[in-house]
């Protein structure tokens, strides 16, 4: 079971960048950044059961608090520019040359 | 029955997650991701870690995914047009380069036996909490407190209505 949540958590992870790759809507991809992050957050628990060792949730934790900080800042930049610009097109995303 | 439960939420799980992916509507990917998380929340309370189970429902599920609801009801979404061009080549080699990752990381995790500790360990709020407050986190996490500070001024300067 445990080894099977692993590869969820890969999967996971894999669906979501290729989420962020694929979609064109900003907000669709913050949303796989977090499906990434909740990738990450079930690789940390398996490996917490499987060490018996609570470190693992505690990362879970701060990765919890990181994923708010980012979309709360993340989605404000979303208002700001859609504001702005009128489009949440990523492709308009060009202002800085990039 | 707790093996018959992972499968049926693991499944759900990826379910909903390629439905995050695959939708063209905003609105129909945050729901599919809402379904993901409870499922996933599911996942962790039955690996035994109760606490960030709920921690996964109020926080992830409840406070975040609100938070981008309302967003999305704030500025007019709108379902995406096709890519041309660029973006068809984008698209494969996005998939050329997530096939590689998933080849190379499960090529390891295939290796790897894990196996459930053999001592049963109370994953509680309160073992949690005990843990967290311990010198060697107890600076991080007064840390993420100054970061939730940072991010809530930081999220109303950036929104804030020019004047």
């Amino acid at each position: 079971m445990l080894q099977h949540a692993l590869y969820l958590s890969l999967a996971l992870f894999a669906i979501g960048a290729l989420g962020v790759f694929l979609r064109r809507n900003v907000i669709t991809v913050l949303m796989c950044i977090e499906l990434m992050l909740n990738a990450a957050n079930l690789a940390f628990v398996v490996f917490s059961r499987a060490w018996g060792s609570l470190s693992g949730q505690v990362f879970v934790f701060f990765v919890l608090t990181v994923a708010a900080a980012e979309a709360a800042v993340g989605l404000a930049i979303v208002i700001a520019w859609q504001r702005h610009r009128d489009t949440l097109d990523v492709d308009a995303f060009d202002s800085m040359k990039g | 029955m707790d093996a018959i439960l992972f499968y049926c939420l693991a499944a759900l799980t990826l379910v909903s997650a390629v439905l995050v992916v695959a939708q063209r509507h905003p609105i129909g990917s945050a729901l599919a991701l809402i379904a993901t998380l409870s499922a996933l929340s599911g996942i962790f309370g039955l690996l035994g870690s109760p606490f960030i189970a709920v921690l996964q429902l109020v926080v992830y599920a409840g406070a975040i995914m609100v938070l981008f609801l309302f967003v999305l009801m704030l500025v007019n979404v709108r379902r995406e047009e096709e890519r041309s061009g660029t973006g068809r080549r984008l698209r494969w080699t996005a998939l050329g380069v997530c096939a590689l990752f998933v080849a190379q990381v499960g090529a390891v995790l295939t290796r790897l036996e894990l196996a459930p500790s053999a001592t049963p360990f109370a994953a509680g709020p309160r073992d949690v909490a005990r843990l967290l407050f311990r010198p060697e986190y107890l600076y991080a996490f007064e840390a993420t407190s100054v970061l939730i500070l940072a991010a809530l001024v930081g999220a109303i300067a950036l929104a804030r209505k020019e004047p």
